[in-house]
């Protein structure tokens, strides 16, 4: 497979007074050009982390402490900062999930898209509010050049996280990370932004990493599925493979436990246990085993715990997989 | 069967700053005419949009907040004659009880778990000797599921899903029938939130405590409830048999509303979907339908006359008028 970004054996800690917080270990994603990967996870897992770590804009408390991120086959984590800022905006961006906090409540929101396109593309000046009304009426924004004009608190939350997406595209990016978009909007809201994104993916041949925890919607709108718990990514597959022939014990438990996938509330499953203190110095190598029905002797025998291939395109970090 | 808990004709009206010096004060329709009844021991669903008047509606009926006019009964007996702060200082007060949105944020962080669920028992049931109180906490974090060894530790010491059962042991320790839910799982992690609706089921069908589920979740109101109201600026557009609605919605707000919900690859009717957005609650047009602008199935009479919710067979109600 062609990846467009490749995520390699990444681990990240966040230093804290406490000690060292293992946020990532040994995290491993291709993401291809054209495709919907899905990043799911509760809260906790690492998801938003991840998304930071390949933007560059993690946290000053967190250290990389292993692998790397290749973006068309060139390190991310070598380039050299300058150029790094360039390809922010130009090759990747990124939206976040309050669309309203994400823009600047005082400027009118055609100015903050024009920002980002002078920034990377700089046009000429009179070619500027052409290119900003495009990329409004790219996401849907009807009357463009009024619009333009228009402060964040005038519009609706959902024309906002328009506006933002209209500004994470604007410079027709390779790869887009959607990191929860549609948490907070209405699901009519939800399901319009949801279409934009696919649509806006198909066209360009853009590769969209959708993070979310809404299993449902990850399942409809997403090509490829990357399941994450507590730092590690446990499985990854074709999406209608994780709902038909899941694998990880740990994918199992969160598909029982979705409303969307029950038939009945007896059918609803809760997880046992919760997720691991990961300021632990002892954390076992499956930071499942702690949780999971199917745990053996061999879950906890010491080595890293990396993804192999289960079937073709099904990658599983599970020593013991039914 | 008599309703345990009725609505009629419930409204609640908020009167906004005037626009300008002289000009008339515009007026929010918050909830605008509910008629809305609940059995003993039912779940009833109320799903709409943010901003629809669903929050606002759940207060009236769990008479936190004065209606503008309407009334509820209580076991048919009206409780809005007197206001909702003398309200609280009678016995009905106990037969409902509220339990809030983000159970991180409901919980005072000084009061151990304890307190917290003895504070309403101390203020609604009366005096009553420590070991009696003891017994009552002890009792209502059992059935919220609640170990009593984390009955001393502070919310913060909690996990979020222990803090929402908290949130719920508040409400039963004064043996309430029927519990006023706002959106109580959506702040939840999935793993955590199966286990709470699993639990506020369980209370039901043992208990026999009825359930106004407020939420913009339709998947878990279908799971959860036996009957579903769904609300469009101020006002319900459909009701009747949560399978009945999820499997075959008539109205044409609730079968966008369904459409809009994620489903399986394959699985549900094409989507549906509405022009633009909301108009908005403020003076509504008395003699328009509220989704008229937006509905793909308008007709010229829906600018000139606002439906009424309509009966129609099995127990299904419905405000549009073309809709049979």
């Amino acid at each position: 497979m062609n990846a467009l970004l490749s995520v390699r054996g990444l681990g990240v800690d966040f230093e804290t007074g406490d000690g060292p917080v293992h946020v990532l270990e040994n995290v491993s994603l291709d993401i291809a050009p054209g495709e919907i990967t899905g990043i799911i996870g509760e809260s906790g897992s690492g998801k938003s982390v991840m998304a930071f770590a390949v933007m560059g804009i993690l946290d000053p408390a967190a250290r990389i402490t292993g692998g790397d991120i290749l973006f068309r086959g060139e390190s991310l984590l070598a380039m050299d900062p300058r150029r790094r800022d360039g390809w922010r905006g130009r090759e990747a961006a990124i939206i976040f999930q309050n669309p309203r906090a994400a823009l600047n409540p005082i400027r009118r929101v055609g100015d903050q898209i024009g920002d980002v396109i002078a920034r990377h593309d700089r046009p000429p000046a009179h070619a500027l509010r052409g290119r900003v009304e495009d990329a409004l009426r790219r996401v849907g924004i009807p009357d463009p050049a009024r619009r333009a004009r228009a402060w964040p608190f005038e519009l609706s939350g959902g024309q906002c996280q328009r506006i933002s997406i209209a500004m994470a595209l604007a410079c027709r990016p390779g790869l887009l990370i959607a990191d929860e978009p549609t948490t907070g909007l209405d699901v009519t809201t939800q399901a319009a932004i949801i279409a934009l994104i696919r649509a806006l993916a198909r066209e360009n041949g853009t590769a969209v990493a959708l993070i979310t925890h809404d299993l449902a919607l990850a399942a409809a709108t997403c090509d490829r599925l990357a399941i994450m718990h507590a730092g590690h990514v446990v499985e990854t597959a074709p999406a209608p493979t994780i709902l038909a022939a899941p694998r990880h014990p740990y994918t199992r438990a969160l598909l029982a436990s979705a409303p969307a996938l029950a038939g009945s509330i007896n059918e609803l499953q809760p997880i046992p246990g919760r997720l691991p203190d990961l300021r632990r110095a002892d954390l076992p190598p499956c930071r499942f085993a702690e949780r999971c029905p199917r745990r053996i002797a061999r879950c906890d025998a010491p080595g890293p715990l990396g993804l192999h291939e289960a079937a073709p395109r099904h990658l599983l970090a599970c020593r013991n997989p039914p | 069967m008599t309703a345990l808990l009725e609505a009629r004709n419930l409204t609640r009206h908020f009167r906004l700053a005037r626009d300008g010096l002289f000009g008339p004060r515009p007026v929010l329709h918050a909830v605008d005419g509910v008629d809305l009844a609940i059995a003993p021991g039912e779940a009833l669903g109320l799903v709409g949009e943010s901003g629809c008047g669903k929050s606002t509606l759940a207060r009236l009926l769990a008479r936190l907040l004065d209606p503008t006019w309407g009334q509820v009964f209580l076991d048919g007996r009206d409780i809005t004659r007197d206001s909702a702060a003398r309200f609280a200082r009678t016995a009905q007060r106990r037969a409902i009880q509220m339990v809030f949105q983000d159970p991180a944020e409901s919980l005072d962080p000084l009061m151990t778990a304890f307190e917290l669920i003895a504070e309403p028992a101390r203020l609604l049931s009366g005096p009553m000797p420590r070991t009696a109180l003891r017994g009552r906490v002890e009792d209502a974090a059992g059935a919220a599921g609640l170990a009593a060894d984390l009955l001393a530790r502070l919310p913060h010491q909690l996990s979020e899903g222990q803090r929402a059962r908290v949130g719920i042991a508040r409400a039963l320790v004064v043996g309430p029938r029927l519990l006023v839910l706002d959106e109580p799982a959506s702040a939840l992690d999935v793993s955590v939130q199966a286990s709470v609706l699993r639990l506020l089921d369980r209370l039901r069908r043992e208990q026999g405590v009825a359930l106004l589920f407020v939420s913009h979740d339709l998947n878990v109101v279908r799971l959860l409830c036996q009957r579903i109201a769904v609300m469009y600026l101020g006002q319900i557009v459909e009701t009747g048999p949560a399978a009945d609605i999820w499997e075959n919605p008539k109205h044409p707000y609730t079968r966008a509303l369904l459409s809009a919900v994620p489903r399986l690859p394959g699985d549900g009717a094409p989507p549906v979907t509405l022009e633009g957005e909301p108009q908005g609650p403020v003076d509504p047009p008395p003699s328009r339908c509220r989704l008229a602008g937006r509905c793909f199935m308008e007709q010229p009479r829906c600018r000139t006359e606002a439906p009424e919710l309509r009966n129609l067979a099995c127990g299904r109600a419905v405000r549009c008028h073309f809709v049979e």
